[in-house]
């Protein structure tokens, strides 16, 4: 019953070396190529085009992460890895929606992947502390902390942003909602 | 040292911003004192987790704008397995169609029950002698026969009551021969005819062949003469599929014309001893004669299917040759010839039935 997956695919050393580059057209080409077969697996499988959006994209992060951690192997093929990380993920989801009637309808072959399903949850829980305390730290601070560590702003570009007088003051207003952010995450369970 | 200072310089070292000689400095300072390590520490996961997390988000984002690219709405159309129409119905409508079900079952059970299907006697074949409503009148018929003979001494004219029974009989000959039913007389005790003008008579059984569901009678009266000639006759050949027939006798106390044409060359079950016919018949037409336009009697009536409309059983007339035959055969002194002459070709209908109706008889069974 499963359709072929139409492909542009990119190959599966193209998708490692992409990932490692930070490539958006290899990135691009992955997501699409095996986007369907994500779908395909969800709306068969008690689930909307949501779920099988977020059940993806968090396949494609482990799949990126392990890549750009370099612990990734290609001892099977990508396509197969990435349908059997969706399957473990959807699978957990369903357990939880107390929606799983003990029978998934597959599409694809796939392989068990305990451990991809566990570490991506460990690393989620974290990031989604992270999230909570930046929106509780309210603005400048989350601007000027986004700016500084993720976008990597100089003090300098900062100081002009926010208009501070000079970069002293901004170092100390940086630095306090640095401390307020670290209890904020500290502060959640 | 503040805090901020150390955390400033924390940040100097991680990103390499320190000279050498700073460095050196800083380096002296962290081996020595243990809670600047763990500040170095602390600090640099903190940052590091900052910064991933600021990856994700970025990570994210660009997957989502790709995402926005797909129409992922014709995708799901296209790979949705769509169960076939028959699953669809039933999951969509199973309780639906359940209880529809349930209600249908429970009506066609019901009905029959109602209509006595369950009970294996009765068959779709109905014999069409008529019972007699006669028991509540049964003192007054008492009544009314001592009238009878009384009445019957002085005018020599017989009146008769109901009997238990009533069907349809017609005259075989002019000398008294009345055919019917076998199961119009079946188990009588005597048997009366009478026709439509009132004439009445005893008759007693000559022949039977339950077989072919015929019966003679012969008129064993005082008051009987003799017909005058029969105005039918009998067709030895066969008929047609599709010809015009009709058939009179006794479904109610007078008698009654039904018309229609003829509809299989065989009977119920294939039956060859019968013809199908498009006839309306009722209770007491068993034993009527069916003739075509012409006037030839071409079978005698004994039964419809209960439960199709329109198909009413009539024995094909050549039997009645066999059983004139027969009678023949087996009594010295009765020559049965049956009358191979119509007097009532090219007459219209209301003069056919004029001129047959005294021949016609109603058979009244008493058991």
């Amino acid at each position: 019953m499963s359709k072929a997956v139409n492909s542009s695919a990119p190959t599966d050393n193209e998708v490692v070396f992409g990932i490692l580059n930070d490539s958006d057209v290899i990135l691009k080409r992955l997501y699409v190529a095996y986007f369907p077969m994500v779908l395909q697996l969800i709306i068969n499988n008690n689930g909307t085009t949501d779920d099988a959006k977020d059940v993806y994209q968090d396949a494609i992060i482990v799949l990126y992460n392990k890549v750009k951690s370099g612990k990734f192997e290609l001892s099977s093929k990508l396509k197969t890895f990435l349908y059997s990380v969706c399957r473990k993920l959807w699978l957990k989801r369903l357990t939880q929606l107390s929606r799983y009637g003990g029978d998934i309808k597959d599409f694809e072959e796939y392989l068990p992947v305990e451990e991809e399903g566990d570490m991506h949850t460990e690393r989620d829980i974290q990031f989604e502390k992270m999230e909570g305390a930046l929106k509780l730290l309210g603005e400048p601070c989350k601007t000027i902390i986004e700016d500084f560590y993720i976008h990597n702003h100089s003090m300098q570009d900062i100081c002009e942003r926010f208009g501070y007088t000079n970069a002293d003051n901004a170092k100390t207003q940086k630095y306090k909602c640095l401390q307020r952010l670290k209890k904020l995450f500290f502060q959640q369970n | 040292m503040s805090d901020h200072q150390l955390t400033e310089l924390i940040e100097r070292y991680i990103n390499g911003e320190m000279n050498a000689d700073e460095r050196e400095c800083f380096e002296a300072m962290r081996r020595e004192n243990a809670a600047v390590e763990s500040r170095i520490e602390e600090h640099a996961q903190f940052i590091g987790l900052l910064k991933q997390y600021g990856k994700r988000v970025e990570l994210e984002n660009r997957l989502n704008a790709i995402h926005q690219e797909i129409d992922v709405h014709s995708l799901a159309e296209e790979l949705t397995v769509h169960p076939n129409w028959v699953v669809k119905l039933w999951r969509n409508h199973h309780s639906k169609i359940s209880v529809a079900a349930s209600i249908a079952l429970f009506a066609v059970v019901a009905t029959l029950y109602l209509t006595g299907s369950f009970n294996k006697s009765t068959s779709s074949y109905v014999a069409l002698r008529r019972e007699m409503q006669s028991i509540k009148r049964t003192a007054e018929n008492a009544e009314r026969s001592n009238k009878a003979i009384l009445h019957d001494i002085k005018s020599n004219k017989r009146v008769i009551n109901n009997g238990s029974f009533a069907g349809s009989g017609f005259a075989l000959t002019a000398n008294g021969y009345i055919v019917t039913n076998y199961h119009v007389v079946k188990n009588a005790d005597s048997i009366y005819v009478q026709n439509s003008a009132g004439d009445a008579y005893h008759t007693k059984v000559v022949y039977t062949e339950p077989a072919y569901d015929i019966a003679v009678l012969k008129i064993d009266d005082a008051s009987f003469t003799q017909f005058s000639n029969l105005p039918y006759n009998f067709r030895r050949s066969k008929s047609d599929v599709g010809e015009d027939l009709y058939t009179v006798g006794f479904p109610t106390d007078s008698l009654v014309l039904g018309r229609g044409y003829l509809s299989s060359a065989n009977g119920r079950n294939g039956d060859t001893v019968a013809y199908q016919v498009s006839l309306p018949v009722n209770p007491g037409n068993s034993g009527g004669p069916v003739l075509d336009s012409k006037g030839n009697i071409i079978g005698v009536i004994s039964g419809k299917q209960s439960e199709a409309e329109g198909a009413a059983y009539a024995i094909k007339s050549r039997y009645l040759f066999r059983v004139a035959k027969e009678i023949t055969k087996d009594s010295t002194d009765n020559k049965i010839v049956l009358n191979n002459k119509s007097s009532l070709n090219g007459l219209t209908q209301a003069q056919q039935f004029n001129k047959i109706r005294n021949y016609i008889f109603m058979v009244k069974v008493y058991n």
